[in-house]
């Protein structure tokens, strides 16, 4: 996948609430999936099914040591979505640090400049 | 501090642009409107131009806006349509890159607020889906911009 791909897989993976929920509860160590399934009112296959998604756009994984298989979270590629709007707000502050250059510069004239007087 | 840019996704196909400016109202909507104002600060990445900006301050009026890299013969250019215009307050458009990176056009609401001498600038850029507004942030901004991105750049490269 190409950075962009990534990132489109990232943040349709993002765009749910359950997944976003399931994200945060791994935030805080990893868990299987019975376990993530308990604060929702979903069955564990409806839980899985969001668990692939998540998978599959890179945000998870899956410890393949342990019998109950827990999932964790990869942080790689929530670290470039927050990349993404960084350099979002970035080429925005550029642009408007210029207006900001520029709207000091205009009201810096005298207000009976010569150009007034004509 | 009061400048500080904020930037929020409200909805799945939205980016709004928060930003206050030391400036009254009027000053900062001719500065977004005025070409020989614009030209002056809605600049692409250091060495590139803006040989182009006409702007047709009206319902219905159209914008022309061209950038371009003389040393690397590199262009870039957009347009759109005013589809409302509120002095001093707020304006809109429809709006869409040559190269189309954003996926189809997207509309535009630009609003200004005056208070305590100082100006809010809201603007809100609904893209056509999802899909559209993440991918032209993501790729587009990087592709067509080409600025501020390095960091972005060297993040990725170090993945």
């Amino acid at each position: 996948m190409t950075p962009s791909q990534r990132l489109d897989a990232t943040f349709a993976a993002l765009a749910d609430p359950t997944r976003r929920a399931i994200l945060a509860r791994l935030a805080n160590g990893e868990a299987s999936v019975a376990e993530l399934a308990e604060p929702f009112a979903m069955s564990q296959p409806a839980i899985s099914k969001h668990l692939k998604v998540l998978e599959k756009a890179g945000l998870i994984s899956t410890a393949q040591n342990a019998q109950r298989r827990p999932r964790k979270i990869e942080g790689v590629r929530l670290a470039e979505a927050t990349a993404w709007l960084e350099a979002y707000r970035q080429f925005w502050e550029r642009r408007y640090s210029a207006l900001d250059e520029l709207l000091g510069q205009l009201q810096a004239k005298p207000p009976n400049s010569p150009r007034g007087r004509h | 501090m009061t400048n500080r840019l904020d930037i929020s996704l409200p909805t799945d196909r939205e980016i709004v642009i928060t930003r206050s400016f030391d400036a009254p109202r009027e000053l900062v909507w001719d500065c977004h409107t005025k070409p020989a104002l614009v030209r002056r600060w809605l600049l692409g990445p250091p060495g590139w131009e803006m040989p182009v900006c006409e702007i047709d301050l009206r319902v219905g009026g159209k914008y022309r806006y061209e950038w371009e890299d003389k040393g690397r013969g590199k262009t870039m250019g957009m347009g759109g349509v005013f589809t409302a215009v509120n002095k001093p307050e707020s304006f809109s458009s429809r709006e869409q890159f040559d190269d189309d990176w954003t996926g189809g056009e997207t509309v535009n609401t630009q609003v200004f607020t005056e208070a305590g001498g100082e100006t809010k600038s809201v603007l809100t850029v609904l893209y056509a889906s999802k899909q559209a507004r993440d991918s032209a942030a993501a790729s587009g901004m990087t592709d067509g911009m080409e600025a501020g991105y390095a960091r972005l750049d060297e993040i990725l490269a170090g993945l």
